[in-house]
């Protein structure tokens, strides 16, 4: 009886623990997820808005084709090819903050430990800022006759402005920045656990330096890598507010693409179901990476 | 006016969370973003004792979208003209019968009966405005530019690459509609490749598509055409006195955003005493004066700063009124049309 108690009490207090994790995930991720997935498969509303009680697949058939005027179905690749481009964006971006992200998570873990936490500390300056004010700094930065325009003309390098801004590439420099600190944090998280004489044995084994780079700290820092270039190229996929400021507005990204079907074309089904399309392919994204990384020497410390 | 610039949109919103302190006089405002005079909210404190607080939107579907899901508090929105039988057919909007205030008599013809709502029964004018085109007359060929959309759609060779557009697809698709001659809500199929032909053959000599920073780009020199709203083109002038407002003779599109008072808003007689005090010349032109746009009360002329009173570009001369194309309301196969051209043009 005493025994059965106990029991049922630790059943009690572990559903107490528990409980506020839980209900934090079911109200502010799964009901918002659930309604948006309900949304994608209603009819639109004329003046937007949904009609709650017509339900269709029209959403999803409209993502691959479209009705010609004999009322045919056609493929239809123009949201495909809009899907397309975001998807070689962000594998941009998340490349360049690769680049110079590993580097730089190096540096820091090869720092004593004392100097460590401020150098944490100031790859996170950037996010006391609003997202949307620093991008507008790089407005200021980019557009021709801007501090780096001048800069490089003053040096006499450039005879001509240097016509970065509105363009594709301006925002995978916009993207780079605003998301490097999730590429630096995950390795540094890795490679500071590295065991470094792990690296001496390498090199006492006669590798070179980038033998070493190669064959023993790279695989080391993989789980870090590959979490950082998640948490890189997912919120790429579906960046809003750089590509609007600093893309010239000639070609859709994903997430003007959504943002319009819920604006000027008020259809907001469709818009649920490309928000949907996009969680589809994130989802995929993730299961790669557990896959791949479920036993990785890495996760063993 | 559509489109007013997310960073003062959000940087407004910001200044303002919190602020809704328990006054028992008071009044929401959910406006555009830097669209109302600070100083103005103030007055209008000191004469009535209402304590205003304001809160900012960048878009008519911004705001649409969030009454639509139920958002209560607000006792007075700014829509603007298309959108407001959507809002009356939806029952969004609470009756205020302007035409019963008394400063009625004060509003000037057209705007005391619109077509959008004909009877003023839920709508009060506030600012009214144009889209057309702006130019650098000491930059393009021979001074000066044919005034229609021709030189924006189908542009000299000189301006390649030195025009942009607004990053809208209501003003860009109804624009190219307009200069060919085809109904803005068209339902067929044959008008709208017409219109995505035309865009298409325009996108190589567009520098960009951006709502954003029309001012500065164009004071900047970045390009030297750039398709815009007349109170953004006054401010261009302000700073490059060459700049110029076209009225494009095809049609050049007319808004007017007025307020209104949401279904179920807590302070319903407040508002009303709200829109019959804007409604006075000397308060109103304070808000032209701020905003750059002209609004629709007689005699508010003799309160406007003079740069705005000599512009054509805000105070419009009378031979162009015919030139001006009301918004409309387009149905559903419509709007589908122009959103496949839209996206089409940018795949």
């Amino acid at each position: 009886m005493p025994m059965g108690w106990f029991r049922r009490s630790k059943t009690h207090r572990q559903m107490a623990l528990i409980g506020p994790a839980v209900l934090f995930l079911a109200v502010l991720m799964l009901i918002p997820i659930v309604l948006m997935g309900y949304v994608s498969f209603l009819e639109r509303g004329e003046f937007g808005g949904v009609r709650w009680s017509d339900h269709t697949v029209d959403a999803y058939v409209a993502f691959l084709f479209e009705r010609d005027f004999d009322g045919s179905l056609q493929l239809n690749t123009d949201y495909l090819q809009i899907f397309l481009r975001s998807f070689w964006l962000s594998i941009g971006t998340t490349v360049l903050t690769l680049l110079v992200g590993f580097p730089t998570a190096f540096y820091m873990a090869l720092q004593p430990p004392r100097y460590r936490n401020l150098l944490i500390f100031l790859v996170t300056i950037p996010f006391w800022t609003n997202l949307l004010v620093r991008n507008y700094a790089w407005i200021l930065l980019l557009r021709n006759g801007g501090l780096i325009d001048s800069a490089l003309a003053w040096l006499g390098l450039t005879d001509a402005p240097i016509s970065v801004l509105y363009t594709p590439f301006a925002v995978a420099i916009g993207l780079s920045y605003s998301y490097l600190p999730f590429m630096v944090l995950p390795i540094y998280a890795s490679l500071e656990k590295l065991d470094f004489r792990l690296v001496e044995a390498a090199f006492d084994l006669g590798a070179d330096r980038r033998r070493a780079l190669a064959r023993v700290i790279i695989p080391l820092a993989a789980p870090g890598i590959a979490a950082g270039c998640i948490l890189v190229f997912i919120p790429s996929l579906g960046a809003y507010v750089t590509p609007e400021l600093l893309g010239g507005g000639k070609s859709l990204m994903i997430g003007s693409l959504i943002q319009n079907q819920f604006g000027a074309a008020r259809n907001w089904p469709f818009g649920a179901a490309l928000a949907f399309a996009l969680l589809g392919i994130v989802l995929l994204a993730i299961v790669i990476y557990l896959l791949r990384f479920r036993r990785s020497p890495g996760e063993m410390t | 006016m559509r489109h007013r610039g997310l960073l003062a949109a959000v940087m407004a919103a910001a200044l303002v969370v919190g602020a809704g302190s328990a006054a028992a006089k008071e009044l929401f405002l959910y406006n555009w973003s830097n669209y109302f005079p600070p100083e103005l909210l103030k007055k209008f404190e000191a004469d009535t004792g209402i304590t205003v607080t304001l809160d900012v939107y960048d878009s008519n579907e911004t705001m649409l979208a969030k009454l639509q899901a139920g958002a209560a508090g607000y006792d007075i929105v700014v829509p603007s003209d298309y959108i407001i039988p959507s809002m009356i057919q939806e029952g969004l909007l609470e009756q205020i019968d302007t035409s019963k205030m008394a400063n009625f008599k004060n509003i000037a013809a057209p705007h005391n009966a619109p077509p959008y709502d004909e009877a003023r029964g839920y709508t009060a004018p506030y600012m009214w405005g144009t889209t057309g085109f702006t130019y650098d007359s000491a930059r393009v060929p021979g001074g000066k530019l044919e005034e229609s959309w021709k030189e924006f759609f189908e542009p000299r060779e000189e301006l390649k690459g030195q025009i942009a557009a607004l990053n809208d697809e209501v003003e860009v698709y109804n624009a190219a509609a307009r200069y060919l001659g085809v109904d803005v809500c068209t339902e067929s199929g044959d008008d709208g490749q017409k219109v995505l032909a035309l865009l298409e053959k325009q996108k190589p000599y567009l520098a960009m598509y951006q709502s954003d920073g029309t001012i500065d780009r164009m004071i900047a020199g970045e390009v030297i055409m750039h398709h815009q709203w007349n109170g953004a083109s006054h401010r261009t002038k302000e700073k490059l006195p060459t700049a110029v407002y076209v009225y494009p003779k095809e049609g050049t599109a007319f808004w007017a955003d007025n307020f209104a008072v949401p279904k179920g808003a807590p302070n319903i007689e407040n508002a009303k005493v709200f829109i019959n005090w804007m409604l006075d010349p000397k308060n109103i032109a304070e808000a032209s004066n701020f905003t750059g746009y002209m609004n629709a009360v007689k005699g508010s002329e003799a309160y406007l700063d003079a740069a705005l009173k000599d512009d054509p570009a805000v105070n419009m001369p009378a031979a162009y009124a015919e030139r001006l194309r009301p918004a409309k309301s387009c149905g559903t196969a419509a709007r589908e049309m122009r959103d496949k051209v839209w996206t089409r043009l940018k795949k």
